[in-house]
C-alpha cells in the first residue's frame, strides 16, 4: 500500500500536535518547579485528570483537535483507560468497567513491562557524568 | 532578626534564602521537547492511519514504539540526561512512564531478576496504574448509572 | 577529661590524630580538592558488582591504607568506630568484617565522622592506646536508598546536594605530636520543622548553630580563636543560613568559616547544585585536606562540626520533619 506522505506530514496537524503537547508539558513543569511533588505524584495527577476529563467527554475534543499531542502525554493514557472502560460497559455491561480500561491500555503496559525487563537484562545503571 | 525564633519564621526565612528553579528556562525546554515527542507520535500515527489501521490500533502502536524508544534510551544511560534537560517535557509524555518502569528495573537488578527487577519494577510507576485503572473503573461505573437505561450484569 | 559548661568535654591529655586516609570517587576526583586525596577511583563500581559492595570496598581499603600509613600494627588498635548511611550501616560492617578489631557501629547520618572521632577520643583518654575511626558514603547507593533510581529522568532542584562517594579514616593515639583533639562538643537534636528532603542544608543549619554557640559558651572561646570553622555538609544554602543565624546570636563567623560540601565540588563546573553531602563529605575533606593543613601548620586551630540529617525515606513519606544534629571537635596543633 502506498503511503501518501503529504498526509503524514500535514503541517497544520503537526503544529497543533506540537503546541498542545508542549503546553501540557509546561503544566507539568510548573507543577515540578512550584510544588514539592515527586515525579510519581505528578504522573498520578496527570493520569487521573486524563481519566476524569475522558469520562466527562471533554478530553475527546482535545484529542480531535491535537491528535497525538493529546494522546501521547499521560493525560492521554488516562483518557484511553476511561474511554476503554466506557466502551467496555457499552459492550458487556458492568464487567466492562473492569476489562475495558486495561484492555485499551494493554499495549502500552505490556510494552513497558517487557522492554523494562529486557533493558535490565542487557544494561546497568551508570552514574550521571555531569 | 533571629530566623530561629519559631518554626514558622525559620521556614519563611529558608524559603526566602533558597534559590528557585529557573522556571522559564525549564518551561521552554519542557515545551519544545514535549511537543517534539508528541509530534513524533503524530507522524507515527499518521503513517499507521495511511496503512489503514483504525484509530485505536494506531494509538496503541504509537504508544508501543515511543515506550520502546524510551526504554532503549534508558538502557543506553541517555534518558536521564534528556530528563534532566527537559524535565516535564520527557516525563509527561508516555516516554516518562516507560522510563519510570525501566529505571527501577535496571537499578534493582543487583537484587536479582525475580524480586529485584520483577518486584521493584513498579516502585515509581505502580501508583500511575493504580490510580489510572481505578479512576477508569469509577468513570465507567458512573457512566453506567447515567447512560444506560437497563442495567445489565454481564 | 572534664566537662565544661552544658555539653563540652575537655581532654586533659588530648589524643593525637596520628594519621588519616581518604579514597574518593570519580566525580570528587574532578573537584578542586582532588590532589589532596590519597586515592581517586576511575569508576563508581571499583570492579565490584554492586554499589553497596563498592562502598564496602572503599571503606575496607581506606582503613587498610590508614593503618599502613600510620605504621601501627592492627593488633595495637583497641577498637574501631565506623558508620555510614546505608540501612543498618552495612558498608562499614561488611567492609570491616575481616578486620578483626573490636567494632562499634555508629550512626549519626552525615555527622558520623566527627561522632566516631568524639567517641574514639573518649576511649583514648580513658583506656585505649589507638582507636580507628572511619566513615563512608556512595552517591549511587545513597540515591538508591533515599531518592530515585539513577536512570530516572528527573530534575534535581537547586537546593539539592550531591552525596560524596568516598571514605575517610583516622587513627587516634594516646601519644603523638598532634594535631590534638582538645575539646568535643556533642550536639543536641534540633528540629526546626523543615520537611523538604531536597533542602538538607536548611534542615541541619539550626543544629550546627546550636552546637557552635554551645561550644563558644562552654569554652569561653569566640570565633576568632579558630583559624577555621568547618561544617560537614551544609552546602551553599546551609552555609549562608548559618552565617546569618550566628550573626543574629552575636557571633561573626563570616571570615573564617567554610563548609566541606562547598569545598569539595566546583558548583558551576560540576553541576552539584547546593554542594556535596554525605558521611564521606566531611570524612574525606578532613582526612584529605584539613589534616594535611594542620600537619603542615598552615592551620593551627580548627573547629570541625559535622552535621547530620536524622531521617529516612519512611519518615519523610510519613510527613515528618527532618531532625538535625551537629557534633563539634576542636583540633589544635
Amino acid at each position: 500500500m502506498d503511503i501518501n506522505w503529504a498526509n503524514v506530514f500535514d503541517w497544520m496537524v503537526l503544529l497543533k500536535c506540537f503546541v498542545t503537547g508542549g503546553i501540557i508539558c509546561i503544566i507539568g513543569q510548573v507543577l515540578i518547579d512550584k510544588t514539592k511533588l515527586t515525579p510519581a505524584k505528578i504522573l498520578v495527577i496527570f493520569v487521573t485528570t486524563g481519566a476524569i476529563l475522558g469520562g466527562l467527554g471533554i478530553y475527546q475534543y482535545l484529542v480531535d483537535f491535537a491528535g497525538a499531542g493529546a494522546t501521547v502525554p499521560l493525560t492521554g493514557f488516562g483518557y484511553n483507560l476511561a474511554k476503554g472502560a466506557i466502551e467496555g460497559i457499552e459492550q458487556y455491561g458492568l464487567i466492562g468497567a473492569f476489562t475495558g480500561g486495561v484492555k485499551a491500555a494493554a499495549g502500552g503496559i505490556a510494552a513497558a513491562v517487557f522492554f523494562g525487563y529486557l533493558a535490565s537484562l542487557i544494561s546497568k545503571p551508570k552514574m550521571k557524568k555531569q | 532578626m533571629d530566623p530561629l525564633e519559631t518554626k514558622q519564621t525559620y521556614q519563611d526565612y529558608v524559603d526566602k534564602k533558597s534559590p528557585n528553579s529557573p522556571i522559564l528556562k525549564n518551561c521552554f525546554n519542557a515545551f519544545w521537547v514535549g511537543g517534539l515527542i508528541c509530534t513524533i507520535g503524530q507522524v507515527i500515527l499518521n503513517i499507521c492511519k495511511e496503512r489503514g489501521f483504525d484509530t485505536q490500533l494506531s494509538g496503541t502502536i504509537v504508544s508501543i514504539i515511543l515506550i520502546g524508544i524510551s526504554a532503549f534510551l534508558t538502557g543506553l544511560n541517555v534518558f536521564n540526561k534528556i530528563g534532566k534537560f527537559a524535565g516535564a517535557g520527557s516525563l509527561i509524555p508516555i516516554t516518562g512512564f516507560a522510563n519510570s518502569i525501566v529505571s527501577p528495573a535496571m537499578e534493582y537488578k543487583s537484587e536479582g531478576y525475580v524480586m529485584g527487577v520483577g518486584g521493584k519494577m513498579f516502585t515509581v510507576a505502580g501508583p500511575v496504574l493504580v490510580f489510572g485503572i481505578s479512576a477508569s473503573i469509577i468513570v465507567g461505573m458512573i457512566y453506567l448509572i447515567f447512560h444506560t437505561q437497563s442495567v445489565t450484569l454481564v | 577529661m572534664e566537662k565544661l559548661g552544658s555539653q563540652t568535654i575537655k581532654f586533659n591529655t588530648p589524643p593525637t590524630i596520628l594519621d588519616c586516609a581518604s579514597i574518593v570517587g570519580p566525580k570528587e576526583a574532578q573537584g578542586p580538592l582532588a590532589k589532596y586525596f590519597d586515592q581517586t577511583l576511575e569508576d563508581e563500581f571499583w570492579g565490584e558488582k554492586t554499589w553497596e559492595k563498592a562502598e564496602s570496598k572503599i571503606v575496607k581499603e581506606t582503613v587498610n591504607m590508614v593503618i599502613s600509613k600510620s605504621g601501627i600494627a592492627s593488633t595495637d588498635i583497641d577498637c574501631v568506630f565506623a558508620g555510614d548511611l546505608l540501612n543498618q550501616c552495612i558498608s562499614s560492617s561488611f567492609g570491616l568484617r575481616e578486620l578483626n578489631i573490636p567494632f562499634f557501629g555508629v550512626f549519626g547520618a552525615c555527622s558520623t565522622f566527627v561522632e566516631s572521632m568524639s567517641l574514639g577520643a573518649i576511649c583514648v583518654e580513658s583506656f585505649a592506646s589507638h582507636v580507628l575511626c572511619a566513615t563512608s558514603s556512595h552517591f549511587c547507593s545513597a540515591e538508591k536508598q533515599f531518592r530515585f533510581p539513577l536512570e530516572l529522568g528527573n530534575q534535581r532542584p537547586p537546593t539539592s546536594q550531591w552525596t560524596v562517594t568516598g571514605s575517610g579514616a583516622a587513627i587516634l593515639s594516646k601519644s603523638g605530636e598532634g594535631p590534638y583533639i582538645t575539646h568535643i562538643t556533642p550536639g543536641k537534636i534540633v528540629d526546626m520543622g523543615i520537611k523538604d528532603v531536597n533542602n538538607m542544608g536548611a534542615a541541619m543549619a539550626p543544629a550546627f548553630a546550636d552546637t557552635l554557640i554551645s561550644h563558644f559558651q562552654d569554652t569561653g572561646r569566640n570565633p576568632s580563636y579558630y583559624d577555621a570553622i568547618i561544617s560537614g555538609d551544609l552546602g551553599y544554602i546551609g552555609k549562608d543560613i548559618v552565617i546569618d543565624i550566628a550573626k543574629s546570636k552575636g557571633y561573626n563567623i563570616k571570615s573564617n568559616y567554610n563548609d566541606c560540601g562547598v569545598m569539595i565540588f566546583d558548583k558551576n563546573e560540576q553541576d552539584t547544585h547546593s554542594g556535596g553531602s554525605g558521611c564521606a563529605c566531611c570524612g574525606t575533606v578532613f582526612s584529605g585536606y584539613f589534616f594535611k593543613q594542620l600537619k603542615e601548620k598552615k592551620l593551627k586551630k580548627i573547629l570541625l562540626i559535622a552535621t547530620g540529617a536524622l531521617m529516612n525515606s519512611t519518615s519523610s513519606q510519613q510527613g515528618e520533619s527532618i531532625p538535625g544534629i551537629a557534633h563539634a571537635i576542636s583540633i589544635e596543633i
